[in-house]
């Protein structure tokens, strides 16, 4: 995994509350095998219209808001199904990070197995970031745990297990591998019957 | 210091970690599906790794299968995605209820209908209505495809403990309202994020007397209410429903004899709780575009109080002031891990009987397995259904979220037993209105909800 340190970029605002994973990825682009691929379906509903044409008022279709890598969003963010492919689907359209009010447990989960970043802040910070223009710079310190925009800082929290693993870019299964002992022994304890 | 049933579950399956930080957690039972498995299987073979616990694994397709000929799967990537889990479970070792197979249904079906899913077990799928299983008291919860890599290479994950939430649900419930209505009416009361962060535990005498299918059928939908656990406490039925069957304990005795450990000491050990009373309950219906957005059968829909009930609104066709009988029913279906089991199709075609649906609506009957499925024939349900003009099917997700062919057209309002009234979930432009089997039925056959208590319930 590619390890995180310090994303600057732009940003886009999508503050709706209570994005769920159907509309981050609809169920029709689930049937893939790969794990790339799916930022072109990101948002797909509101993003095409009928015809397959883009929707022109819809905010990441507009030219200015190309090239955006932190999504600025609502509520319980990516709730709904566990689809993981929700986290590829924001990651392969180029988004690094998204700013919520909160995060279903599964989406969460999900992000920090992807190397994607999802950030707590409250709803005015939010709406201070959210109002910023399409060319203005936000930076995401995750060293410095905090989001610096147009001279103001906003710090955020983040388990440090979840951290570390984002700034060294490991690999889940390779650490966990080296507890095997420690797994070995618990299922010699686990009961028979 | 009291301990609810999770902390004491929990505790039991920590390798290693301090509380309050992600502990590795043991896995008990792994349930596998087409969707969310085969990045999970590729990553196992780029990093040459095998599948830790092939015994405590299990795997189905369900998601994609076709409802009327299941072996005619037109959709190339669906077929793909079946055909990857049947070459990966063979390359793997795993165990498979593969296409046709009489175990073959619903992953979160068929768990519990095989005895795989077990009292005290922390149990995992790549889909977020593992919830369901917590029925047994078990920790189950849903999770993402690269945990499902994880736990198929360490049997194990990463989790940080949630906090508890206690669910008291007493009283007795009135005619015609089932758990179905339980939940979707403490999810219209509470937010659909009510659960963020906590694992739910429903007690009380309400609980107490339900079976286990309704039991499943409260803890599936806890996910909708944002917590991606619900458990309630084994008892004697927990254990008679899991004795005898295919994958069930050898040593019955020896099981229910440590199962009887798990059980919340009492409600000062839960971080928060909640009280329902449900002995005015109604029957609830949604209108909107999230199973919160729902309301009474016999009350008005919501004022419109920000711009997602604005677009909610418009996305339904439907305004403020109507109530659910207003809403014009062409298409039902009976189904899903909600409200696909034996019990249920057994409520619907004790309502359906003697009836015919009205002629605009075209009502899917789909069972939860195959084994549901030539059960309730043999108990004439089929034979019910078709007379009364619905279509009988063979099981899978089918229409709760449209992957295989069951698609509900654009603009068509749809009377749903399932979980789901996403935008687009039964297909793009659907409108989903969930409701339990009961009022499903009674849709069906007028065109439109009605209030099932004045009715009457067989």
């Amino acid at each position: 995994m590619e390890p995180i340190t310090t994303i600057t970029g732009t940003s886009v605002p999508i503050m709706k509350d209570n994005i769920d994973t159907d509309q981050l990825i609809p169920k029709q682009f689930l049937k893939n095998i790969l794990k790339v691929g799916y930022g072109r379906h990101l948002f797909f509903d509101w993003r095409y219209n009928k015809d397959g044409s883009p929707n022109a008022d819809f905010i990441l279709n507009r030219p200015e808001r190309q090239g955006a890598e932190i999504l600025i969003a609502g509520d319980n963010f990516g709730c709904g199904s566990s689809r993981e492919h929700a986290v590829w689907a924001l990651k392969d359209y180029g988004f690094k990070v998204v700013i919520a009010g909160g995060f279903s447990d599964i989406f969460y989960m999900n992000s920090t197995k992807n190397g994607f970043l999802a950030i707590k802040l409250p709803r005015d910070q939010r709406e201070t970031l959210a109002a910023a223009p399409a060319d203005a710079k936000i930076t995401v310190d995750l060293p410095n745990q905090e989001v610096r925009y147009d001279g103001q800082t906003f710090p955020f929290d983040i388990d440090p297990l979840w951290k570390h693993k984002f700034v060294n870019g490991l690999d889940d299964i390779a650490i966990t591998m080296q507890y095997e002992d420690q797994i070995e022994a618990y299922e010699s304890k686990i009961p028979q019957f | 210091m009291s301990q609810t049933m999770f902390d004491k579950i929990w505790n039991q399956h920590v390798i290693t970690g301090n509380a309050g930080e992600p502990q590795l957690i043991y896995v008990d039972l792994h349930l596998l599906h087409e969707v969310t498995s085969p990045q999970a299987f590729e990553g196992l073979r780029e990093n040459h790794r095998k599948v830790r616990r092939t015994d405590k694994t299990f795997a189905t397709m369900d998601h994609n299968v076709p409802t009327e000929d299941i072996f005619n799967v037109k959709d190339k990537i669906s077929r793909l995605q079946i055909d990857t889990l049947g070459k990966n479970a063979k390359e793997f070792g795993v165990r498979l209820a593969g296409m046709g197979d009489e175990d073959q249904g619903i992953i979160h079906v068929i768990g519990p209908q095989l005895g795989l899913t077990q009292p005290g077990m922390v149990i995992v799928c790549g889909d977020s209505h593992t919830a369901t299983h917590g029925a047994f008291g078990s920790i189950a919860f849903g999770i993402g495809t690269s945990e499902v890599e994880h736990v198929l290479a360490t049997q194990t994950i990463w989790q940080t403990k949630p906090k508890t939430m206690g669910i008291h649900v007493h009283g007795e419930l009135p005619h015609g309202i089932y758990a179905k209505d339980i939940i979707m009416g403490l999810i219209a009361r509470e937010g659909v994020s009510f659960g963020t962060g906590y694992a739910v535990e429903f007690y009380g005498d309400t609980i107490d007397r339900m079976s286990m299918e309704e039991r499943m059928t409260l803890c599936n939908m806890c996910i909708e209410g944002g917590a991606k656990m619900g458990a309630m406490k084994p008892d004697q039925k927990t254990f008679d429903y899991v004795a005898g069957r295919k994958y069930a304990p050898k040593n019955m005795e020896k099981a229910i004899q440590y199962w009887q450990q798990f059980y919340t000491d009492d409600e000062s050990a839960f971080d928060t709780t909640l009280d329902m009373d449900v002995t005015e309950l109604a029957p609830f219906v949604s209108w909107g575009t999230n199973p919160g957005m729902a309301v009474p059968v016999d009350q008005p829909f919501p004022e419109i109080k920000n711009e997602d009930d604005r677009k909610a609104y418009e996305y339904v066709g439907l305004h403020p002031g109507q109530k659910a009988p207003e809403i014009p029913i062409e298409f039902a279906f009976f189904g899903s891990c909600t409200n696909g089991r034996l019990s249920d199709l057994k409520i619907a075609a004790s309502i359906l009987k003697g009836h015919h649906i009205a002629p605009q609506v075209t009502a899917l009957v789909v069972p939860g397995s195959r084994t549901i499925k030539h059960e309730a024939e043999k108990l004439g349900l089929d034979k019910i259904f078709k007379d009364a003009g619905c279509e009988w099917r063979e099981p899978g997700c089918s229409a709760c979220l449209g992957m295989n062919p069951d698609q509900v057209p654009a603009g068509v309002h749809c009377a749903s037993t399932s979980n789901r009234n996403f935008e687009g979930r039964q297909g793009a432009g659907s409108r989903t209105h969930l409701a339990s089997p009961a009022m499903v039925a009674e849709a069906a056959i007028n065109g439109h909800f009605v209030d099932i208590r004045k009715v009457g319930v067989a």
